[in-house]
């Protein structure tokens, strides 16, 4: 895995929300690599912080009230959260790009697809106008759309959610980014289309060797478009891992919940077996693991220290003091034996 | 055999479209075209389809919260679309719905016991100290406690406020609930418990179930049978294991093979549908879906297929199975054999 380069390497990011209620760390320490040309998946529930981390790369945390207040996120060999806005924006749209969940509200409604297309283009490159409007036809064209002359002079309403979503990607690869980032790209999209748009997205990250960092809350979708799986709980990564492994061997009691709780199509399920308990709120947790209150191995040690990242296996991390019982336990079984 | 506790026939509803300063209708958005099913008493029939492929309005045209340009339902022997709006308000006292957003369809201002006293005032329970019992124990038989009626909307999680509002439905004793997306808005570690609480009740209450979702996973679990509906029209119609088992309508078979699976190593054809579900107000001529089919024939473009039975209680709108189009390759086979 080392061998691979690394596009972006996030380390200690921490994002808090200044609220009259208090501060709410909404990420709270996130580590990870993402690696050349893989789709990294950042899965969840509302309110663990995957969003937020990723506006956190791009430089879009609401300001106020959140603030990033502390951490690297290193891309290209500099410190993003170093540069002035200036700097940051000939990054944001170029070099790390970001499509988003709801297509509608992220296309300006008042300016025709073509204006919308060619803009990054004549801010990050020296091109004319006439050039720029042919890279941004071959672009939709890329994207599957049809017609793309005519959509280059259409509004946004005039297309579909599929369409739009077409649109959007069409806009953030534009500038051939190093990195897309795709918040929940196809929620609000239909079944059928979402498997076009998720298609598209593995086209395009093998044809373009962009790394994808692709944010959901479905666990479908990871196991159908990522390679590897980051599993994040109330502002912390709680486990990592390549794909096949997180979902055949989950490590971390959470993981192994969600996957518990979600119906197969594929079975008829008597029961169903969900996790007890609420999502909790931000920040109404502050020590020990995350998870304890929920947890149906936790034991006294989880509500009063916090678990660290432990290696569980190559490329494997999970954030349970289960790891070292278990290891304990291997030990001693080993000097009983030997 | 068992009499259905909801037989709808014929079930349609068409928009108009206005356009224009005088307000001319210019069109029709044909919402529901042409529905029928019935649903058995303590069963639960699912009934999936993509946005704008008419299941919600079908589940508000069955409670007459809009009235249906066309069309028979009968409830428990009743025939539901012939009351007039008094005798409907009684009726409701049987049939309840549970929305999706428990965000909007609780009243933010009205304590929880309040908003679930509301459908006992309506149906004339007048003694206030049996309304607050029946709040508490419902709110206990949805995992809740008595002492939740004093609070407010805000003050509960999405998971406790699809609770809510699933008790509210049961406060007037109802014989078919009709549940519109109830665990879409959720998450999913919370989804798999409003998913077991249903069932649940419906056990200890022996209540009937129709379960609207555009979630193929989630309509197979809770399902017994399950009807896939596109622009306005049910396509296909099976006991939930031989939907999922052996689909029959190119739309079916096309929509599961899209489910994203929680299994990397879960290998299968996928098939890709081209295009966009065409506009209701204009939907293709013949076949609803021939737009989007990789099997379409010519007699798909001008003839609608109609629903019919291909084993028993498995039901197909669709030419591929149809004795017209078997008819005319036969006529063919025939003719050269004449030859």
């Amino acid at each position: 895995m080392d061998s691979r380069q690394k596009v972006l390497e996030v380390s200690g990011l921490r994002t808090s929300f200044f609220t009259d209620g208090g501060v709410v760390p909404a990420v709270d320490g996130v580590d990870f690599d993402l690696y050349r040309g893989e789709v990294l998946g950042i899965v969840g529930e509302s309110g663990c912080g995957k969003s937020v981390t990723s506006l956190s790369v791009m430089g879009l945390v609401p300001n106020p009230p959140g603030k990033v207040t502390g951490g690297e996120i290193v891309y290209g060999g500099t410190d993003l959260l170093k540069l002035n806005e200036r700097k940051m924006r000939k990054v944001r749209g170029n070099e790390i790009a970001m499509i988003f969940q709801e297509p509608m509200t992220s296309l300006n409604p008042l300016f025709t697809i073509g204006d919308q297309m060619i803009e990054p283009l004549r801010i990050h490159r020296k091109i004319s106008k006439k050039a720029a409007r042919g890279k941004a036809v071959d672009m939709l064209r890329l994207v599957g759309l049809p017609r793309a002359e005519e959509i280059m002079d259409e509004y946004p309403h005039q297309l579909s959610g599929g369409m739009r979503q077409r649109v959007m990607i069409a806009m953030a690869l534009i500038c051939e980014p190093k990195v897309l980032i795709a918040d929940e790209p196809t929620t609000a999209l239909d079944v059928t289309i979402q498997a076009q748009i998720l298609k598209l997205v593995k086209d395009l990250n093998e044809r373009l060797d962009t790394a994808v960092l692709l944010i959901t809350h479905d666990l479908g979708v990871v196991a159908e478009t990522c390679s590897r799986v980051i599993v994040m709980y109330a502002g912390k990564v709680v486990e990592e891992g390549p794909v096949g492994e997180i979902f055949r061997n989950p490590q971390h009691p959470y993981t192994e919940g969600l996957l518990k709780s979600v119906p197969d199509m594929r079975f008829k399920q008597e029961r169903l077996d969900p996790i007890p308990g609420n999502v909790p709120r931000p920040g109404s947790i502050q020590t020990g693991c995350r998870f304890a209150a929920r947890c149906p191995y936790a034991f006294g040690r989880c509500t009063g220290e916090d678990p660290e990242l432990y290696e569980t296996g190559d490329g494997h991390r999970a954030r349970c003091f289960l790891r070292e019982r278990k290891e304990a336990a291997a030990y001693e079984g080993a000097l009983a034996e030997g | 055999m068992k009499e259905p506790l909801l037989k709808v026939e014929g079930l349609k509803k068409h928009f108009p479209v206005r356009k224009g300063a005088l307000g001319r209708v210019k069109g029709h958005v044909k919402a529901v075209d042409g529905v029928s099913f019935d649903v058995m008493p303590g069963e639960t029939l699912g009934i999936v389809g993509e946005s704008g492929c008419g299941k919600s309005t079908t589940g508000r045209l069955l409670m007459r919260l809009l009235e249906p340009t066309e069309g028979k339902v009968t409830f428990d022997g009743r025939e539901l679309t012939a009351l007039g709006g008094d005798e409907m308000r009684k009726m409701r006292r049987d049939i309840q719905m549970v929305f999706q957003d428990p965000y909007a369809s609780l009243n933010p201002r009205h304590t929880i016991g309040k908003i679930l006293e509301e459908p006992l005032l309506v149906h004339g329970v007048k003694d206030p100290k049996v309304r607050k019992r029946k709040v508490r124990e419902f709110l206990e038989i949805v995992g809740l406690s008595g002492y939740h009626a004093s609070r407010y909307p805000h003050q509960f999680s999405g998971g406790q406020r699809q609770r809510i509002g699933i008790a509210r439905a049961l406060m007037t004793n109802p014989k078919l609930i009709i549940a519109d997306e109830p665990v879409s808005a959720l998450d999913v570690s919370i989804q798999s418990q409003v998913l077991n609480l249903m069932q649940d009740l419906q056990r200890e209450f022996g209540l009937t179930y129709i379960f609207i979702s555009h979630d193929l996973s989630v309509v197979r679990h809770i399902s017994d049978r399950v009807a896939v509906m596109y622009l306005g029209r049910i396509v296909e119609i099976a006991e939930s294991d031989r939907l999922y088992g052996m689909p029959l309508h190119p739309y079916t078979q096309a929509l599961l093979s899209a489910v994203p699976v929680p299994d990397p190593g879960f290998v299968r054809e996928q098939i890709v549908l081209e295009g966009d579900i065409p506009s209701p107000a204009d939907p293709p001529p013949g076949c609803p879906f021939h737009s989007r089919c990789p099997f379409r024939m010519e007699i798909c473009k001008s003839k609608v297929p109609a629903l019919t039975e291909q084993e028993t209680g498995h039901s197909v709108a669709c030419h591929l199975y149809t004795e017209e189009a078997r008819g005319d390759d036969n006529k063919t086979l025939v003719t050269e054999g004449s030859l």
